[in-house]
């Protein structure tokens, strides 16, 4: 299957998404912000909508949506959290929006689909190459932030009390996420972006009690998840995002396995 | 040189005056426990000794320096402590997280750091306690993790916030015990918050008592009186011994520091 030149850009797209979402999701996942994620993909499907409205291509309107919804999520800060029901209208409201800017765009059905649902077999060569960009720029800045991000995740009133501006890291974070999660959709869509940014991370987080540990197995799950579902996709003819969700979800349901098993045989 | 030296010190938070016009003097070396109702102003005068808060009038020395500065570094135990009960880390990565957990970059420690995280828990009788997922820990186990990182950087000043609330009596004598060891073997200062004297009655030097803007500091004859302790919660307080005991009753009836338990549960 790698002799088709749409094949090997799916795989090493799906390679950069896959990291990226998989590192990025794991401090999502330990910062219970994995609805906020979920959210900022809604947000974005207004813009990539709104931009196709506008002849510009969907992934940037998707990029400045999720990046200005991740600022505003950052600013709000505490206050987010417990407002589910904050989140989940302005995920509605977006749904929305974007439904109606297809509309007035009177056409195209499989824009929506590939938006919503993914459509990693349909990466250009050029889309490979801005997402490329952004994933490595997203995973320096990533790591760069990491250490305050974590002491800010783990200990917020003694990080602040060490001079740590919790406002600051909880804005640079969720426009790390925006981009990630603008990358994702790429592959998995607005709808399924959950299976890569936050099946992965939690089942790493369910293995392992150690923090960098965690990050690499996030990675390495998503790339294998990634992987195995784009060729299942190829052998079947099933949608990839089909099945990379499929294997999420099945990764995460084995890590309950061995609390199921009889307590002698993990002591 | 004293450890800690507030002169004419007044402090505000939000417009109210929390203290003011106090004075004193805690020695090096010193184990100090600060009680007084809520908002007497205890975590006030920690954040104030840290210089997260500025004082409205008056200075603050910390080893003879302001506070704050790199000179003056206090080790911190905030009272507060948002969602790590369901932690799925282990310990290990929960103390080192604090470890220059300021600084910009990725959270690699080296060998330094990993030598101070060990010997902070080496010090708190945690290195085995440090493998498990803090999910799993008890309320005092986690509480001995939280000592760990407040020793990072080996302060030569301890401010523990309300250590020992929602303990069990049994975990509050051993964290109690555990500081007590912690402070002798490194000769270091200790400020810790509580609302109940009993558990602390043979641990501390000397008391520090706030209300309504005062300060009263001294052994605990000294102030734990009527007389004083009328005079700090500005009505009638009663003050009973026995069995090396004290309580501290209100004139209409009620334990003081029950009440004050209650209001923070």
């Amino acid at each position: 299957m790698l002799e088709y030149d749409f094949m090997r850009t799916a795989f090493a797209a799906g390679t950069v998404v896959a990291i990226v979402a998989g590192a990025v999701g794991y401090f999502l996942v330990l910062r219970n912000l994995a609805f906020a994620g979920h959210a900022l993909s809604h947000v974005g499907f207004a813009g990539a909508t709104g931009a196709v409205l506008l002849g510009v291509a969907p992934f940037w309107g998707l990029l400045i949506f999720t990046i200005a919804g991740g600022v505003g999520m950052g600013l709000l800060g505490d206050q987010l959290r417990g407002r589910d029901i904050a989140v989940g209208i302005i995920l509605s409201l977006s749904l929305g929006l974007g439904v109606l800017f297809l509309h007035l765009y009177t056409s195209h059905a499989t824009q929506a689909t590939a938006l919503l649902f993914g459509n990693v077999l349909g990466v250009s060569p050029e889309n490979l190459r801005d997402m490329v960009v952004l994933g490595v720029i997203t995973l320096i800045l990533l790591t760069a932030i990491a250490r305050p991000l974590i002491f800010a995740t783990l200990d917020p009133e003694l990080a602040q009390a060490k001079g740590v501006s919790l406002r600051l890291i909880a804005v640079l974070f969720l426009v790390i996420v925006a981009v990630a999660v603008a990358e994702a959709v790429q592959v998995v869509g607005i709808l399924l972006v959950f299976a890569l940014m936050v099946g992965p991370a939690a089942a790493a987080l369910r293995c392992t009690t150690r923090i960098r540990t965690g990050i690499v197995l996030s990675a390495v799950l998503g790339v294998a998840e990634t992987w195995a579902g784009i060729g299942l996709a190829y052998v079947t003819d099933w949608p990839p995002s089909s099945w990379i969700t499929l294997l999420s979800a099945l990764v995460y349901g084995l890590t309950y396995v061995p609390r199921l098993l009889p307590r002698a045989a993990h002591g | 040189m004293s450890a800690v030296e507030l002169e004419s010190l007044t402090l505000t938070r939000g417009g109210r005056t929390v203290l003011s016009n106090v004075s004193a003097s805690i020695g090096d070396g010193e184990f100090i426990g600060v009680f007084g109702p809520n908002g007497a102003g205890k975590t006030t005068l920690l954040h104030a000794i840290l210089g997260l808060l500025p004082p409205a009038s008056g200075t603050i020395r910390v080893f003879g320096k302001p506070p704050g500065s790199n000179a003056a570094q206090a080790g911190y135990l905030p009272q507060k402590r948002s969602g790590i009960g369901d932690l799925r880390l282990r310990g290990w990565d929960l103390v080192a997280s604090a470890y220059e957990g300021h600084h910009w970059g990725p959270p690699v420690l080296g060998a330094r750091g990993r030598e101070e995280v060990a010997w902070a828990l080496e010090t708190v009788e945690a290195t085995a306690l440090a493998e498990r997922p803090v999910s799993q820990l008890s309320g005092g186990e986690l509480q001995r993790m939280l000592l760990a990182q407040a020793l990072l950087g080996k302060p030569k000043l301890l401010l523990l916030d309300e250590p020992l609330i929602s303990l069990d009596p049994r975990y509050q004598q051993a964290v109690v015990e555990l500081i007590k060891r912690v402070q002798s073997a490194l000769g270091i200062t200790v400020l810790l918050t509580a609302h109940e004297l009993n558990p602390l009655l043979r641990f501390m030097d000397r008391v520090l008592y706030l209300g309504h803007g005062h300060a009263a500091l001294g052994s605990t004859e000294e102030v734990i009186t009527s007389e004083v302790l009328s005079r700090l919660y500005d009505a009638p307080i009663e003050v009973l011994r026995f069995n090396g005991r004290i309580v501290v009753v209100a004139a209409h009836g009620g334990a003081v520091e029950a009440e004050a338990h209650r209001h923070d549960a």
